[in-house]
C-alpha cells in the first residue's frame, strides 16, 4: 500500500524502507568487493554433452552392461525352482475339500498332501517358500494396523497398544488388549508345510525343514522383544493379554519347543510381519541345508508335501503355493535384471554408433560452417 | 476457512464504511485562518471535519497485525491450496501425518510474517518520527511548539529556512519584502530547481506571529486533489467592512515534503493536513509488476492442480470400483472399524481427500521458497557487480525488487529517455549566432572553465553600430530572458553548478541545465548575470558596468508553448519582452529579423545534434505594457479555466516578435551509448526514444548513438508531413513501404539472401501521436490507425519519439504493451518525467543522473549509466532467465518423478492411498535431499561466459519470447518426469515380483520397495540437474555430491536406531539391508543409467542435428579453450559470429 517514501526528509533518495534490500545503509565507499564468488567468475569446469565426448560413454555403457546382462541372465537360468499351487480350487485337486470344509472354529486341521516330482536335483541350499497371491499386504489400513513398540517388548504397549490396531486392538468379548495387535499379527499364516522325499525304493522319509534364520538378523535381536523379564516363563509374561481372534493359539505357544523362537520373536511371525510390497508374494518359510556329503540337497524323484490346512484364501480368490528355489548371489530366479542390463546395453551401444554417424556427419560441418574466417 | 471467510466479511465492511464517508464530501473546504470565525455579516460556511496532520504508510497495527498478515498470506493462491491440505490432513485420516505439509507451510508463512512485521514496524517508526517532529504554530500572537501529527486545518505554522513544510500551506508572508519564497520540490517531482512562490498582496505584510494573528480571513478551496500543480481557490480577507477576495493559485501553495530555501521564514496557513495532502495523495501504490515467468509458473500450477485433481478422481473412482466386491473391500483378514464401515458417501469424499493428500507434493511449498530465495539471493549479484559501479557517481546497481530479475533476460522493447540517458544531461554552451554572425566561446563545461578561455572567436566580424546594438541586445536578452537563480553559497541541496572562478563562489541553479549553460555561455561572452534583488536584475556588462533591469513579468516555460518570455524595463525606461524559446514556436511569431541565415544556422546545429534556442525581443509601448498587466491579471484572477486564459493571454503576447538570433548548446552522449544501443539492437530489441526535444535534435542523437544508422530509412511521421497529407494518407503510405518492403524481405529470406536487409526507423512527434491514439469519431475506418500505426512499429528496428509529453510516454509504453503479441517492455529514465513510463514498462530502470532521484526510486532496478543497461540484460537478464526457468521446469520434473510412482503404486494396493516413501523421505524429499542443488544452480549457472555474452549480443535472442518456458518444453520435461517415474517403478516392480534378490533368502517388503525406488529417484533427479549444470564451480560439486551423501548417511542413520519418539520402526534397518543385496545394487545404476539415457539422447542429438546458436558457441569455446584462464584472451579473438536464421 503506502511505502515509507512519505518521510519528507528523504530528500537524497535513500530509501529507509522496505523497498530496497542491501543498498539500505551500505556504506559510504559502496565499490562493491572484486571478490571471484561476488562478480560471478569463480573457477569452474565448463563440461558440455555433445557428440564427441557422450560417445565414448554410450560405448563402455554398452560394453559394461552387455556382459552383466548375459551374466545374469545365465545365473537366474541357472537356478532351479519348483512351485506347487495347493489352493484346492479344482475339484480334482488334492486340497479342495479342506478348502471348501474350512471353518473358523474347526478344531480338527485338516490335512492334505500333494504329489509333486522334482526332475533335476536341487544343489545346495533349498529355500522353501509359500506364495500368496490377491492378498493385500500392503494396503493401507493393513500396513498400519500394527505396534512397534509393543512388538519390541514394551510392556506400556503391551497392555495398552496403539489405537492403530483397531479393529484387531482387544478382544471384543474379554476385553483383553491383544498381543500380538493388529491385522497384520492376526491374519498370520498358519498353514503347516512338511516335505517328504519318495525314494525310488517306495520308502519316504522326511525332508529335515530349518525354521531359523528366515528373517533379517536385526529384526530378530533388536526390533523384535518378547516383553517382561527373561527369566520369568513367557506364559506369564504375556499375562493379562488375549491371543489375536484368528489364531489358535497364543503367542507364546507359536514355538513351544525351543524359547529363541518363542513369543514375538518366532520367526515365522517376523516374517509375516514384513509387509509384502506387492498383492502377489512369497514369503521364506524354510530352509533345507546342503547336505555334508555331495549329494544334491533334493535329488531328483517323487515328494510329497504334506500341508495341514488352516489358511483360508479362497473368499478373496487368493492362492497359496509353496515354492521351492535354489539360490545365487544375485537371489532367485529373476530373468528381468539380465534382459533390462542387455537391453540398456544394446541400446547405448546402438546410440553409440547412431551418435558416431552423426559426429562424423553434422558435428564437424556445423562447427567450420559458421566460422567464417 | 472460517476465520479466513471472517476476514473477507469484516474487512469488505471495513472499505464500505470508508467509501460511504467519502461520498459524503462537498466540493469545497473553507478553512479559517487561525481558527478565527468569519464575521457574522459573512456567507455562513458549512463548518467541516478534516483529519489530523498524522501521516500512516504502516500497513498494520499491533493489534491487526495477525489476522491481516494472515489474511494477505493465505490471499495467495499456493499458500491458500497448502492450508487446505494442512486442514484436510489434520481433519481426516489420511496417509501422511500432517507435519509433512504443516512444517513447510508454516515455516514460510512465520518467516513471511516476520519479514512483513519489521518492514512495517520500520515503517511505524518513519511515521511517528515524522508524526512527532515539532513544528512552530502561532497560537494567540505567539510561536509555540507542537507536534506535527496535532497540526490541524487554519493552523498558521512558522517554517524556517531548510525546514520542510508539515502540510499544505498556503503562503501567508515570508521574510522578504516582496512576499515571495524559494522551495525546492526535490523529493516531490525530482525537479531540483528552485520555485518561486508568491504570497497574497494582502498579507504580505503580516510578518511577525502578532501581526499574524491578526489576519482574519477564511480560504474557499477545492477538496484535496492529487495534482501537484493544480490549485484552486480564494481568499477573503475581511480588513474593515469589505471582505477583499483573491484568487489563489498553485503558486501560491507550499505543498507537504517540499523545502523552504534562500528565504529566512514563511508564514503559512495549513489547508491540507495529514492524509489529504498532495503529498500522500499522489503516493501511488506501485502496482506489483509480475514476470512472465511467473506467469507461465502459475499456468504450469494450473495443469499440475489439474493433473492432481484427475490423479485423485480417477483413483478414487477405481478405489470404488475395485471394492465393490466385499471380500476385496473387507477381507477377512484386513477388517474395518465400525465407523470405517459407515457414511458411504462422506466415505468417498474423505477418500478423494487422502488422495488429494497422498499426491500433493507434486505442487511442492518448497518451489515458492527457492525461487523467492533465488530471486532474492540472486538479485546481490547485481549489486555486486563490479563493473555496474561508477567511479564518478561513486554509485553501484540498485535494486529495488527482486522480482524481476528474469524478466531482465526477456525485454523486446526498450523506450529510453534521451537526455540524461542517452545524453550526459551535461550541458556545454557551443556557439550562439546573432543575426548571421557566430560567435564560439572556448570550451566552458558546465561549472567549468578550461585554462585559457578567454576572448570571443568571432567568425563574421563586421559589425556595423546597428549589429552591434542588436549583437548587446541579443546578449542581454539571454542574460534575463531565464529563470536561473544565482546560489552563493558553496552547498546546495540537489545539483550543484558551481562556477568555481576565482572569489566568486556563487552557482547558477535553474530547473533546465540548458539556461544555467546559457547564461554562463553569456558570461564567457561578457555579460555576468549577478541576481535578481528587489525584482531588478543586475547584470555585469563588458565595460564592467552593472546594467539593471526591473523585472516586471515572468511568462513561465510550459511544453505546450515550449518558450517562455520576460518584460523588463531598463534603467532608461524603456520596456522590453524578451522571448526564448524552440525554433517552431519562435519563428511563426517573428516579424521581422535575418530570419533566414538564422534558420539556416539553426538547422545546421540541429543535424549536428545540438539543442537550440531562438531569442526574440519586442519593444513595448507603456500603453501596451499596460495592456499586457490588463491580460495577465484578469487571467490570473479567473478562478475557472485559468491555465487556459493563461495561455490565451501569454499567446496574445508573445507576438510581432523581432528574431535576434539563436544558440547551441551540446548535451554530449553518454559514454559508450552507441555501443549499448548496437548491442541491444543486435540483441533483437526495438529502441525506442521517447524525448521531450525537437525532432532534429533527437534524430541527431540518435544518429550518433548509431540508433538510426547510414543505412537506415527513416520513416517520418510529423506533424510537418501530416499537415501536408491527411493523417490517413501517410499512416497507410507508410504501412505500404514497410510492408511491402517486408513481403519481398520474407521472399528473400526463402531464397536465402536475407543478410541484405534494409531497416526501418520511424520518426514521430507527440502532436501526430496524439492524433493517431484519439479514438476514431467519425468514421470506423480510422479506428485502426492504432494497428497500423502498431503494424509500421513492428517492422521499424529503431522508433524516434520527440515532443513527448511525460504522459504520452506512458501512453506509448501503455500501447506497446498492449498490443497483440504483448512483448516484455523496458523503460529507462533519469527524470521525474520518466516515472510514469518507469512505472508502466514491466521492467522499469532508474538512471542515477542529475535530475533528482525520482526516478531510482520509482525504479526497478537503478543504474549509475546508460552503458551498464547492457550487461544488466546481456548478462544478468540472461543468466536469470535461464537460471529460473531450469529452475522452474526442474521443480515441476522433480516432483512429478517423486509423486507418480506413488500414483502408480496405488494400482498394486488396493486404490487404499498407502504410500509408496517413509513419511522422512515425503517431508525431506524437497526440503534437503533435493533442494540445494537447484538452488545453488539457479544462483551460479552459467551456461555461457558473460565475456561471450556480452560479446555477442545475438544469443540474446535465443531466449527471447519465453523460450524455455513454452509448453512443447513443459511437456518435454513432464513426459520425461513421467517416463523416468515409470522405469524406477516397474523396476523395482519387475525385482521384487514374485522373488528374492537376497543371496540368503530372506524377503524384503513394501518400505524396501518404496526405499529402492526413492534411492534411485534422488540420485536421477540430482544427474539429471549435474548434466544441466554448464558451470561446476566447487561449490556446484559440494553442493550436488554432498546431498547424496547426506541422502545416504541420513538413510543409514533413518535406519540405524530404533527412534524411540516414533510410534513405528519400519524402516529399521530397510536400507541396510537393501545395500547388502547385489541385485539392488546393480538395479539401482540400471535404473538410473535407463531414466537419464534419453534426456542425454536428446541432448545429444538436438545439438547435433538442430544447434541454437548458444549451443555452437559453448562447443566452440570448448575447443578454444584449454584452460579456464584462456576465456579472456578468447573474447578478444574470436570473430563476430555471423548469425544465419533458420
Amino acid at each position: 500500500m503506502m511505502a515509507s517514501s512519505y518521510n519528507a526528509k528523504e530528500e537524497d533518495g535513500h530509501h529507509s524502507g522496505s523497498s530496497t534490500h542491501g543498498g539500505t545503509g551500505a556504506p559510504k565507499n559502496k565499490k562493491p568487493d572484486n571478490t571471484a564468488f561476488k562478480q560471478q567468475r569463480l573457477p569452474a569446469w565448463q563440461p558440455i554433452l555433445t557428440a564427441g565426448t557422450v560417445l565414448p560413454a554410450f560405448f563402455v555403457i554398452g560394453l559394461i552392461f552387455i556382459p552383466i546382462g548375459i551374466g545374469l541372465y545365465v545365473t537366474s537360468n541357472n537356478i532351479k525352482e519348483y512351485e506347487v499351487d495347493y489352493t484346492g480350487v479344482e475339484p480334482n485337486s488334492p486340497c479342495y475339500d479342506c478348502a471348501n470344509s474350512f471353518t473358523w472354529n474347526s478344531t480338527t486341521p485338516c490335512v492334505c498332501t500333494v504329489n509333486f516330482t522334482l526332475t533335476q536335483p536341487f544343489e545346495s541350499n533349498v529355500y522353501m517358500y509359500y506364495g500368496l497371491s490377491n492378498f493385500y499386504q500392503n494396503h493401507r489400513r493393513y500396513v498400519k494396523s500394527r505396534d512397534d513398540s509393543q512388538l519390541n517388548g514394551v510392556q506400556s504397549s503391551l497392555t495398552n497398544p496403539s489405537k492403530e490396531c483397531k479393529p484387531y486392538l482387544t478382544n471384543p468379548e474379554t476385553k483383553l488388549p491383544i498381543a500380538p495387535c493388529g491385522a497384520i499379527a492376526n491374519s498370520l499364516f498358519n498353514d503347516t508345510l512338511e516335505l517328504y522325499y519318495s525314494q525310488p525304493d517306495g520308502n519316504t522319509s522326511k525332508v529335515t525343514l530349518v525354521k531359523r534364520g528366515i528373517a533379517w538378523y536385526t529384526d530378530k535381536n533388536v526390533k523384535f522383544r518378547n516383553p517382561g523379564n527373561d527369566k520369568d516363563n513367557l506364559t506369564e509374561r504375556f499375562k493379562g493379554t488375549a491371543k489375536p481372534v484368528n489364531w489358535l493359539k497364543p503367542v507364546y505357544e507359536l514355538d513351544p519347543s525351543d524359547p529363541e523362537n518363542n513369543g514375538f520373536i518366532n520367526e515365522d511371525f517376523i516374517v509375516w510381519m514384513r509387509t509384502a510390497a506387492l498383492p502377489t508374494f512369497r514369503k521364506l518359510y524354510r530352509i533345507i541345508q546342503k547336505k555334508p556329503d555331495s549329494t544334491p540337497t533334493l535329488a531328483s524323484g517323487k515328494y510329497v508335501l504334506k500341508i495341514t490346512y488352516n489358511y483360508p484364501v479362497r473368499s478373496f480368490d487368493g492362492r497359496k503355493r509353496m515354492i521351492l528355489s535354489t539360490i545365487s548371489w544375485m537371489g532367485g530366479k529373476n530373468p528381468f535384471l539380465g534382459i533390462a542390463y542387455i537391453t540398456v546395453g544394446s541400446i547405448c551401444f546402438f546410440l553409440g554408433v547412431v551418435l558416431l554417424i552423426i559426429h562424423q556427419k553434422y558435428d564437424t560441418r556445423s562447427n567450420s560452417a559458421d566460422i567464417p574466417n | 476457512l472460517v476465520c479466513s471467510l471472517t476476514f473477507i466479511y469484516l474487512f469488505s465492511v471495513f472499505f464500505l464504511l470508508q467509501c460511504a464517508g467519502e461520498e459524503n464530501c462537498v466540493d469545497t473546504r473553507t478553512v479559517y485562518i487561525g481558527h478565527k470565525e468569519p464575521p457574522p455579516g459573512a456567507e455562513a460556511f458549512i463548518q467541516q471535519r478534516f483529519p489530523d496532520n498524522r501521516i500512516v504508510s504502516s500497513k498494520y497495527t499491533f493489534w491487526n497485525f495477525i489476522p491481516k498478515n494472515m489474511f494477505e498470506q493465505f490471499r495467495r493462491v499456493a499458500n491458500f491450496y497448502f492450508l487446505i491440505i494442512f486442514l484436510v490432513q489434520l481433519i481426516i485420516d489420511t496417509p501422511t501425518s500432517p507435519v509433512t505439509s504443516g512444517l513447510p507451510l508454516f515455516f514460510v508463512i512465520i518467516v513471511t510474517a516476520i519479514k512483513q512485521g519489521y518492514e512495517d514496524w520500520l515503517r511505524h517508526k518513519a511515521d511517528k518520527a515524522v508524526n512527532q517532529c515539532l513544528v512552530q504554530v502561532v497560537q494567540h500572537g505567539k510561536v509555540s511548539r507542537k507536534h506535527s501529527r496535532k497540526l490541524t486545518v487554519g493552523d498558521v505554522v512558522y517554517v524556517k529556512e531548510d525546514e520542510s513544510f508539515p502540510c499544505d500551506l498556503i503562503l501567508l508572508s515570508s521574510s522578504r519584502d516582496d512576499g515571495t519564497c524559494y522551495v525546492t520540490t526535490a523529493s516531490l517531482d525530482g525537479e531540483s530547481s528552485h520555485k518561486t512562490y508568491h504570497a497574497v498582496q494582502e498579507t504580505k505584510a503580516y510578518k511577525t506571529e502578532e501581526e499574524v494573528n491578526c489576519i482574519h480571513a477564511t480560504i474557499d478551496c477545492e477538496q484535496p486533489q492529487p495534482d501537484l500543480y493544480k490549485f484552486r481557490g480564494n481568499i477573503n480577507i475581511y480588513m474593515g467592512n469589505e471582505p477583499v477576495s483573491r484568487s489563489l493559485a498553485s503558486q501560491n501553495l507550499l505543498l507537504r515534503g517540499a523545502t523552504l530555501k534562500n528565504t529566512e521564514y514563511i508564514y503559512g496557513v495549513a489547508i491540507y493536513t495529514g492524509m489529504e495532502t498532495k503529498m500522500a495523495l499522489n503516493y501511488q501504490s506501485k502496482s506489483q509488476k509480475r514476470s512472465a515467468v511467473e506467469k507461465s509458473m502459475n499456468a504450469y500450477l494450473v495443469v499440475y492442480l489439474c493433473i492432481l485433481i484427475s490423479k485423485a478422481v480417477i483413483n478414487t473412482a477405481l478405489k470404488y470400483v475395485w471394492q465393490a466386491d466385499p471380500n476385496r473391500d473387507e477381507p477377512w483378514y484386513n477388517g474395518k472399524t465400525e465407523s470405517e464401515r459407515q457414511r458411504h458417501l462422506i466415505r468417498a469424499f474423505t477418500d478423494f481427500l487422502a488422495f488429494m493428500v497422498l499426491f500433493n507434493y507434486i505442487i511442492p511449498v518448497s518451489m515458492y521458497v527457492t525461487v523467492e530465495m533465488q530471486k532474492f539471493l540472486g538479485s546481490y549479484f547485481i549489486m555486486w557487480d563490479d563493473e555496474m559501479f561508477d567511479e564518478e557517481l561513486g554509485e553501484r546497481a540498485v535494486v529495488n525488487t527482486s522480482d524481476l530479475n528474469e524478466e531482465l533476460g526477456q525485454v523486446e522493447y526498450v523506450f529510453t529517455d534521451k537526455t540524461g540517458t542517452l545524453t550526459e544531461n551535461n550541458m556545454e554552451f557551443i556557439e550562439c549566432c546573432v543575426d548571421g554572425n557566430v560567435y564560439v566561446p572556448d570550451i566552458i563545461c558546465n561549472g567549468q572553465v578550461m585554462p585559457g578561455a578567454a576572448g570571443i572567436d568571432m567568425i563574421d566580424t563586421s559589425p556595423g553600430p546597428e549589429a552591434r546594438e542588436r549583437e548587446e541586445l541579443f546578449f542581454r536578452a539571454l542574460c534575463l530572458c531565464h529563470t536561473v537563480q544565482v546560489k552563493e553559497e558553496e552547498t546546495v541541496d540537489g545539483i550543484k553548478h558551481g562556477i568555481h572562478q576565482g572569489k566568486s563562489s556563487s552557482f547558477y541553479i535553474s530547473s533546465s541545465p540548458d539556461e544555467v549553460a546559457l547564461v554562463e555561455g553569456m558570461k564567457r561572452l561578457g555579460f555576468t548575470y549577478l541576481r535578481l534583488k528587489d525584482g531588478q536584475m543586475e547584470i555585469l556588462n563588458r565595460e564592467d558596468e552593472i546594467e539593471r533591469f526591473e523585472l516586471l513579468e515572468v511568462l513561465t516555460f510550459d511544453s505546450v508553448r515550449r518558450r517562455m518570455s520576460v518584460i523588463v524595463r531598463s534603467s532608461t525606461g524603456e520596456l522590453y519582452l524578451f522571448c526564448k524559446g524552440a525554433d517552431s514556436s519562435i519563428f511563426p511569431r517573428v516579424v521581422s529579423g535575418k530570419m533566414e541565415q538564422i534558420k539556416a544556422r539553426v538547422e545546421r546545429n540541429a543535424v549536428e545534434g545540438l539543442r537550440t534556442l531562438c531569442v526574440a525581443y519586442r519593444r513595448l509601448s507603456p500603453e501596451q505594457y499596460e495592456q499586457v498587466c490588463h491580460l495577465l491579471t484578469r487571467a490570473k484572477l479567473e478562478f475557472q479555466d485559468q491555465d487556459k486564459l493563461v495561455a490565451e493571454a501569454y499567446d496574445l503576447i508573445e507576438r510581432d516578435l523581432i528574431l535576434l538570433g539563436a544558440t547551441a548548446v551540446e548535451d554530449r552522449l553518454q559514454e559508450k551509448a552507441a555501443d549499448t544501443i548496437e548491442s541491444l539492437h543486435k540483441a533483437g530489441m526495438k529502441v525506442w526514444v521517447l524525448t521531450g526535444d525537437k525532432m532534429e535534435t533527437a534524430a541527431a542523437t540518435c544518429y550518433a548513438s548509431k540508433l538510426f544508422r547510414r543505412s537506415t530509412q527513416i520513416l517520418e511521421l510529423t506533424t510537418k508531413r501530416t499537415e501536408e497529407q491527411s493523417l490517413h494518407d501517410v499512416l497507410f503510405e507508410l504501412s505500404r513501404t514497410v510492408l511491402r518492403h517486408y513481403g519481398s524481405m520474407s521472399r528473400d529470406a526463402s531464397s536465402g539472401l536475407s543478410s541484405e536487409y534494409i531497416d526501418y526507423g520511424l520518426i514521430i512527434d507527440g502532436a501526430t501521436l496524439s492524433a493517431v491514439m484519439r479514438p476514431s469519431q467519425e468514421d470506423s475506418n480510422s479506428g485502426n490507425y492504432k494497428e497500423i500505426f502498431l503494424e509500421i512499429c513492428r517492422n521499424c528496428s529503431a522508433v524516434l519519439c520527440c515532443r513527448m509529453a511525460p504522459l504520452q510516454k506512458a501512453q506509448i509504453v501503455k500501447m506497446i504493451k498492449s498490443s497483440k503479441e504483448h512483448p516484455i517492455t523496458l523503460a529507462i529514465g533519469d527524470g521525474a518525467n520518466d516515472v510514469s513510463m518507469i512505472l508502466e514498462a514491466h521492467v522499469g530502470i532508474g538512471i542515477m543522473g542529475k535530475e533528482g532521484r525520482q526516478a531510482v526510486r520509482n525504479s526497478d532496478y537503478a543504474i549509475p549509466k546508460f552503458k551498464h543497461l547492457k550487461k544488466m540484460l546481456l548478462v544478468h537478464g540472461h543468466y536469470y532467465y535461464i537460471r529460473i526457468s531450469e529452475l522452474v521446469q526442474y521443480f515441476f520434473y522433480k516432483n512429478v518423478c517423486f509423486i507418480f510412482p506413488q500414483f502408480l503404486y496405488q494400482f498394486f494396493c488396493g486404490f487404499s492411498q498407502q504410500p509408496l516413501y517413509d513419511t522422512a523421505y515425503l517431508t525431506l524429499y524437497n526440503i534437503s535431499f533435493t533442494s540445494l542443488p537447484i538452488l545453488l544452480y539457479s544462483l551460479m549457472e552459467q551456461h555461457i561466459n558473460m565475456d561471450i555474452l556480452k560479446k555477442e549480443p545475438t544469443l540474446y535472442r535465443d531466449i527471447a519470447k519465453n523460450s524455455l518456458l513454452t509448453w512443447p518444453i513443459f511437456i518435454y520435461w513432464t513426459v520425461l518426469g513421467v517416463y523416468d517415474a515409470i522405469v524406477m517403478f516397474f523396476g523395482a516392480y519387475f525385482l521384487f515380483d514374485n522373488t528374492t534378490f537376497t543371496s540368503n533368502g530372506q524377503m524384503f517388503g513394501n518400505w524396501t520397495f518404496g526405499t529402492l525406488v526413492f534411492t534411485v529417484l534422488v540420485f536421477t533427479v540430482t544427474f539429471k540437474l549435474a548434466l544441466d549444470t554448464h558451470y561446476w564451480t566447487w561449490i556446484n560439486h559440494f553442493v550436488i555430491w554432498g546431498s547424496l551423501v547426506f541422502f545416504v548417511v541420513f538413510s543409514l542413520l533413518w535406519g540405524g536406531i530404533i527412534w524411540p519418539f516414533l510410534n513405528y520402526q519400519r524402516m529399521y534397518y530397510v536400507f541396510m539391508q537393501m545395500l547388502s543385496s547385489g541385485p539392488a545394487w546393480l538395479s539401482i545404476i540400471l535404473l538410473i543409467t535407463a531414466s537419464l539415457l534419453p534426456d542425454v539422447v536428446k541432448k545429444v542429438f538436438w545439438r547435433a542435428l538442430w544447434p541454437t546458436t548458444t549451443e555452437r558457441i559453448q562447443v566452440r569455446t570448448t575447443h578454444t579453450q584449454t584452460s579456464p584462464t584462456v576465456s579472456h584472451i578468447y573474447s578478444l579473438e574470436v570473430p563476430v559470429v555471423q548469425v544465419t536464421p533458420v
